[in-house]
C-alpha cells in the first residue's frame, strides 16, 4: 500500500519538520517575551506553527485526510498573511514565517504546501488504484 | 561565542551537506564514514552549547539569552532525529534527510552568531 512517508514523503516530513520545531519555537519567544507589541503578526506565528506542527504529525502518521486539511490551511494561510504584509505592513511590525509569502525562510513556506498537496494526491490516488484496481478482489489467472 | 568554533562548525556542516549529497546522487545509504561525520559534528554542537552557556554567563553585554540557549539546545536535536528518521527508508530519499538537516545546523549556528552578536 502506497504510504506518506515513503520515498520523496520521508524528506517532505523532514522538511516539515523543521518548519514545525522553528515556527514554534519563534512563535513562543515572541509571545513569553513581547506579546504586546504585535499581537496580530504573533498569534499569527502562534497560528503558523500549529499548522506545521499538525502537517507534519499527520504526514508522519500517513492521516491523508488531516494533512489535506493542514496544508490546505497553509497555503491559504502564506497567501493571505503574505499580500497582507505587503499591503498593509505595520500590522506586522515584526516578521512572521508567512510574511511576504516566507521571504525570511527563502520562500520555502510558498512552495512546501504546494509540495504537500501535491504528494497527498499522489499517494491518495495510488492508495485508490491499489483498493480498487486488479489484485483487490480479482486476480489475473497466468496465461 | 567563540566564532572560530563557529565557522568550523558551519563549514563542516556544509561539507557533510554535500557528502550527502553526492550519496543520493549514486544512490547510496548512510554508511560509517558518514556516520562517524554526523557524529563529529553532534559532539562539536555539544561542545558550543557548553562554551555558549559559558560565555553567555560571563558577558556583560545586552544579549537575547532565551533565543541563543533555544537555538544551541534545538541543534542538538536535529542530527539524530534526522538520522532515526532517515534510516527506516531504504532509498535515496532517506540520505536527502540528512542532506536537509546537515543545512539546517549550519544556519542555526549562522543565526547563533548573529543573536550573540546582537541584533535580529
Amino acid at each position: 500500500m502506497p504510504d506518506a512517508r515513503r520515498g520523496p514523503g520521508r524528506l517532505l516530513v523532514a522538511v516539515y519538520g523543521v518548519f514545525a520545531i522553528s515556527a514554534t519555537a519563534r512563535s513562543a519567544v515572541q509571545i513569553v517575551s513581547r506579546f504586546g507589541d504585535a499581537p496580530v503578526a504573533y498569534l499569527l506565528s502562534a497560528l503558523a506553527a500549529l499548522v506545521y506542527v499538525v502537517a507534519t504529525v499527520a504526514l508522519a502518521r500517513d492521516a491523508l485526510r488531516l494533512a489535506l486539511v493542514a496544508c490546505g490551511i497553509e497555503l491559504v494561510g502564506v497567501l493571505v498573511v503574505g499580500t497582507w504584509s505587503l499591503a498593509a505592513p505595520e500590522a506586522f511590525p515584526d516578521a512572521t514565517v508567512w510574511s511576504v509569502y516566507g521571504q525570511g525562510y527563502g520562500f520555502v513556506p510558498l512552495v512546501l504546501p504546494v509540495v504537500g498537496l501535491w504528494w497527498i494526491r499522489r499517494v491518495s490516488t495510488r492508495q485508490r488504484s491499489v483498493r480498487s484496481g486488479p489484485g483487490a478482489r480479482w486476480r489475473p489467472r497466468p496465461p | 561565542m567563540h566564532d572560530t568554533v563557529a565557522s568550523i562548525l558551519i563549514g563542516a556542516s556544509l561539507l557533510l551537506a554535500a557528502w550527502c549529497l553526492v550519496y543520493v546522487a549514486l544512490d547510496r545509504r548512510l554508511d560509517n564514514p558518514l556516520f562517524y561525520g554526523l557524529a563529529a559534528i553532534e559532539v562539536a554542537l555539544v561542545a558550543q552549547l557548553v562554551g555558549g552557556s559559558i560565555a553567555l554567563a560571563n558577558t556583560t553585554r545586552e544579549v537575547d539569552g532565551a533565543s541563543f540557549i533555544g537555538y544551541l539546545l534545538t541543534a542538538l536535536l536535529i542530527l539524530p532525529g534526522a538520522v532515526v528518521w532517515s534510516v527506516a527508508e531504504k532509498s535515496r530519499w532517506g540520505t536527502a534527510v540528512l542532506v536537509v538537516a546537515c543545512l539546517v545546523v549550519a544556519v542555526m549556528v549562522v543565526r547563533m552568531q548573529q543573536i550573540w552578536a546582537g541584533g535580529a
